[in-house]
């Protein structure tokens, strides 16, 4: 897959940057536009942040990489975000869990060889009663409980 | 023209409300999107106008459509209010949920809303802290603490600047409530923390909210945009998390709007006296905050009038897990265990027996059946060694591995310690690995061990009943030392499934440790 290069991350550090405004601890607020418009935080974005925000680059570094949600590099073209918590465990999820990156073709935490797909953890989607739960491509996925239900996630990360 | 209402709420359209709602649009009806009603065993589910009545028609789907609107389908519910999982209900904070659209503004007004706000601006702001005193509301996040006297805090601390900060962090597995109630009312919480503001003197307010909840990110967005004149000259504010439970601890939560790592602060200085910023911050749970406009409509009698003991009110139970009838059930502190899982809930969904219940989300204890006779209150959880927290009830069936459970606590407990103390970062290291010891039958020699040139070292096998002692020594140094929640009441659910499960563990029942 071949994409035109768009601005340079700087550039669109500084727009998101100033998009911000006056607003106080934008750090967190600019680290998830980012991710948006560029797909992950890597450490080219990370050493940009961080001269914009006149922060150390360990201070942005440090941020990025406690919380879950920012990835080093891309995604694949889908993400499936399975929920791993105990209310969906109480459902079966475990089994799930496993027959469900066996179908994906993809170990959790991973993205597959041929960038389709990502599978990762999340704990706890609050669809606690209906669960096993994912997040497919952001929309969520409910009672996930056999062969069929994984076969229409399988079907929608094909595409 | 037929009206029909449908939930947009994330669980609802997780079930295929959104599919549902298209066929309806298609057919003609004008459709009104809502939260949810709270009863995800009937859903997806449509409620079509009859006259006054709101008729029914639960698990349902798009090739429903023809047959509902005939009005001779025979999943044909009838009144849903009337159902008897509603019908029972107190429904003090969740009353609009299911019921408005979230985001319309006169819808909210002519269902009693602003009437809290406009009482507590008629009210000097200490008057209005005593009536959330009077009711006897507390933190609805799990701590249970007061939440008048945290106001009373703030409303005395000197500074010019404070915050009003919600928790809506709410990453406790078996729990939804501040979900639905954000999706589903939003305008509730926003004249809750607007009461708040007028009560503390704050002029600028945030409400964190997990990324885990677009849908609530939404409408909460929506709704501060709608309702912003109204509160001027409050401003609201969402901000979102990125995947940190450690996060719904409130020092952390403070960090992390901060723009910084979401870690734990020490306690003293109280956020109430240096929080968001440095400056005095009262920071409350989405239930918290969205029980204040009742209070202050109603009085605070009426709400102190139900409840049992110390504990008054209302409490959103989240009935979760493998449940017959999951959902969000509001009833009066007081009603047992037991009922709640067993009457209301409807025992398992799988059908077969209850193993254990955890109440409270991640760190709570794990509760067998043979002590369902436990009235749900504060104090009677904290005297029999569990904890309602956040009000989540996850039900397991007799398939449940205990030990493993144990196992998963500890490990979600290494994932997302937020590392500054000790007994958190690697004391649920070292806890998995002990777990794994004991499932697999104690420790016997390793490969280094076994070499000959060894012969003289000292032998490290160890007996299960060893690994046990091991496991409940680094429970106690976890439940002492470590600085917030996540370390400190990870040791419930482990020693809970220890203590009850014994036989989970390949160990003989032992007698309950001594707390």
């Amino acid at each position: 897959m071949t994409m035109e290069r768009r601005e340079p991350v700087e550039a669109v550090v500084a727009r998101l940057l100033a998009a911000q405004g006056e607003r106080r601890g934008a750090l967190l607020p600019l680290l998830h536009d980012l991710q948006e418009e560029l797909g992950f935080v890597g450490e080219e974005t990370v050493a940009a942040v961080a001269h914009a925000m006149n922060l150390s680059r360990a201070e942005v570094h440090g941020v990025v990489s406690f919380y879950h949600d920012f990835r080093k590099a891309p995604a694949g073209r889908h993400v499936v975000k399975y929920c791993r918590a105990e209310s969906c465990r109480s459902r079966g999820g475990v089994a799930i869990e496993t027959a469900l990156a066996d179908r994906l073709r993809v170990a959790m935490g991973e993205t597959r060889a041929d960038g389709q797909v990502t599978l990762e953890p999340v704990y706890c989607l609050g669809l606690c009663a209906i669960g096993p739960n994912a997040l497919v491509d952001g929309a969520p996925v409910a009672r996930i409980d056999g062969a069929a239900a994984i076969e229409r996630i399988a079907a929608t990360v094909a595409a | 023209m037929t009206t029909v209402f449908i939930s947009a709420d994330m669980a609802s359209v997780a079930l295929g409300a959104d599919a549902l709602a298209d066929a309806f649009a298609r057919a003609g009806c004008t459709v009104v999107r809502t939260g949810s009603r709270g009863l995800f065993a009937i859903e997806p589910l449509v409620e079509v106008q009859e006259g006054e009545a709101r008729i029914g028609y639960g698990r349902v789907g798009p090739d429903d459509v023809a047959a509902i609107l005939s009005g001779d389908h025979p999943r044909r519910l009838g009144p849903v209010d009337a159902l008897p999982f509603f019908a029972r209900q107190q429904r003090f904070t969740f009353a609009r949920c299911g019921i408005n659209d979230p985001l319309d503004m006169a819808a909210y007004a002519a269902s009693g809303g602003w009437r809290g706000l406009e009482a507590a601006r008629a009210m000097a702001p200490q008057a209005v802290v005593d009536a959330v005193k009077a009711s006897g509301l507390r933190g609805r996040g799990g701590a249970g603490f007061p939440t008048g006297i945290k106001w009373q805090t703030v409303l005395d601390a000197r500074p010019a600047e404070k915050f009003v900060v919600c928790n809506a962090d709410e990453g406790d597995s078996g729990t939804f409530a501040d979900r639905m109630l954000m999706e589903g009312d939003p305008y509730c919480l926003i004249e809750g923390m607007a009461i708040a503001a007028h009560a503390v003197g704050a002029g600028h307010g945030y409400v964190y909210i997990r990324s885990e909840y677009p849908f609530a990110i939404r409408a909460m967005q929506g709704a501060i945009e709608r309702s912003a004149s109204l509160l001027a000259p409050f401003t609201l504010e969402v901000r979102v998390g990125a995947g940190a439970y450690v996060c719904g601890e409130e020092t952390a939560l403070l960090d992390s709007i901060e723009g910084k790592r979401g870690q734990v602060r020490a306690k003293p200085p109280l956020p109430a006296i240096e929080g968001l910023f440095g400056q005095p911050t009262v920071i409350n749970n989405v239930l918290s905050l969205a029980a204040v406009p009742f209070i202050l409509s109603e009085g605070a009698e009426a709400y102190a009038a139900v409840g049992l003991g110390r504990s008054r009110g209302t409490m959103p139970v989240q009935l979760a897990g493998n449940i017959r009838n999951g959902g969000l059930f509001e009833i009066g502190f007081g009603i047992s265990l037991g009922e709640l899982v067993e009457t209301v809930g409807g025992g398992t969904a799988s059908g077969r027996p209850v193993r254990a219940v955890q109440v409270g989300g991640p760190l709570g204890a794990y509760i067998p059946p043979s002590m369902f006779d436990l009235p749900f209150d504060y104090e009677s959880f904290a005297a029999a060694g569990a904890l309602i927290g956040h009000a989540g009830i996850t039900v397991f069936d007799d398939t449940v591995d205990m030990a493993q459970m144990a196992r998963f606590a500890m490990e979600f407990c290494a994932v997302e310690s937020c590392g500054k103390c000790t007994p958190c970062r690697i004391g649920s290291t070292r806890g998995v690995e002990t777990i794994d010891r004991i499932i697999a039958g104690g420790r016997g020699g390793d490969r280094v061990e076994a070499l000959p040139q060894m012969r003289n070292a000292k032998a490290r096998q160890k007996i299960v009943e060893q690994e046990i002692a091991l496991l409940r020594d680094l429970c106690d140094t976890m439940k002492y030392g470590s600085l917030c929640a996540l370390g400190g009441f990870t040791p419930y659910p482990v020693l809970s499934a220890l203590d009850h499960f014994p036989e989970d563990f390949g160990a003989p029942a032992m007698p309950a440790a001594a707390e």
